[in-house]
């Protein structure tokens, strides 16, 4: 048991029959789905409402998941939890491997774009404006909306993942074209 | 703002444990990492496709199963409105390929010891601001157009969702078998290409 524990990377198939199983286990007992970016809405409505409380309780949006004056919602909540223990037991996980790493400069984008940290942290940051976005817009991330909805067989969350694997495989090859092939 | 800061405890208790065993799946899947996914969009490494279909394979047959049994499991479908899920899709896209994370797999890194992927999520944090003021505006533009409400393939066609689950696991067998395929083709071009 231990051994496998420690094994670097496990067969994608069970990782994801493993999500699959953890998805049933949040439905059937906790009566949630799987979900990540809902949490960056509550993060930057908690954060401006310490400086600004009554400003975010009366924006729409943040309200929605925060709730009003009358009726505030809780910040740090089931999906809040979650997100902070995905460090967790992703540190957990490459701690018992030995496989942690540094990565400042991923080695594709250090091939293409130098081997500049300011470079790629402003993308990152300004990457992860887009993708938020992104996924508000659309209702869900690639776990809420690919896997949770994808497995409820929603039709918005079959819409999204295609849409995302599409544009995804056209900014890719946009970005890193047929040098990046090798360097993966 | 932290009158109502937390959650009962065995709410946040339940969510703690899912996001251990979520953050050390997808640590062990690989997918906390820029090549992994970034590769996937290259289409030369086919691991996030893997690991998301059979997730949703097997997630939708429990599901489905647990509530044909009887069981009452409530669905949390996220609500379709066409132009926005479809355009939600494209921007996402383009992020999740410059980022090489998505929001659960860049929170993940971190724990795994990506430094990029913190510069990432503090974006998603602002990003997220940053709609709350425009969601108005998209609201009332965006999100109005083709809103279908809350539906799934069977609530729309009618038909049993067991058709369609049979035919994701017939797509994801298939496509997992093609993968295969063109991976040991690769793996012996690359051996050849070493003897060379």
């Amino acid at each position: 048991m231990i051994p496998y524990f420690k094994k670097a990377r496990w067969s994608p198939y069970w990782v994801g029959a493993g999500i699959g199983v953890l998805s049933w286990i949040t439905f059937a007992f906790m009566n949630k789905a799987l979900g990540v970016s809902t949490t960056m809405v509550r993060s930057a409505g908690a954060i401006e409402g310490s400086f600004f409380e009554a400003y975010v309780r009366s924006n729409t949006y943040f309200s929605k998941y925060l709730g009003t004056v009358t009726e505030p919602k809780p910040v740090l909540e089931w999906q809040f939890a979650l997100v902070i223990m995905l460090v967790v037991g992703a540190w957990f996980s490459a701690k018992l491997s030995a496989t942690q790493i540094q990565e400042t400069v991923p080695d594709i984008w250090k091939q293409r774009f130098g081997p500049s940290k300011g470079k790629r942290y402003l993308v990152s940051f300004l990457s992860g404006i887009v993708i938020i976005f992104g996924a508000r817009l659309a209702g869900g991330c690639t776990s809420g909306h690919g896997i949770s909805g994808g497995l409820q067989l929603a039709v918005s969350s079959w819409i999204f993942f295609l849409c995302l694997f599409l544009s995804g495989v056209v900014t890719a090859w946009v970005l890193y074209g047929k040098g990046g092939k090798g360097h993966v | 703002m932290f009158d109502s800061f937390f959650a009962d405890f065995q709410t946040i208790l339940a969510g703690a444990f899912t996001g251990f065993v979520f953050g050390f799946l997808l640590q062990k899947g690989g997918v906390t990492r820029f090549n992994v996914i970034v590769g996937q969009f290259l289409l030369k490494d086919f691991t996030v496709l893997k690991i998301m279909m059979t997730a949703i394979v097997v997630g939708s047959v429990g599901i489905y199963g647990m509530r044909s049994l009887g069981l009452e499991v409530v669905f949390h479908i996220k609500a379709t409105a066409l132009l926005g899920n479809a355009l939600g899709g494209l921007i996402f896209g383009v992020g999740m390929a410059t980022l090489g994370y998505c929001p659960g797999t860049a929170v993940a890194a971190i724990g795994e010891g990506s430094r990029h992927a913190i510069a990432g999520v503090l974006g998603m944090i602002v990003g997220a601001g940053f709609y709350a003021e425009v969601y108005p505006w998209i609201k009332e533009n965006i999100l109005s157009v083709g809103d279908l409400g809350k539906v799934t393939f069977p609530s729309l066609t009618g038909l049993s969702a067991w058709w369609f689950i049979t035919a994701l696991l017939l797509i994801a067998l298939l496509s997992f078998y093609l993968i295969n395929r063109i991976e040991k083709i690769k793996h012996l071009e690359e051996k050849i290409f070493e003897i060379i």
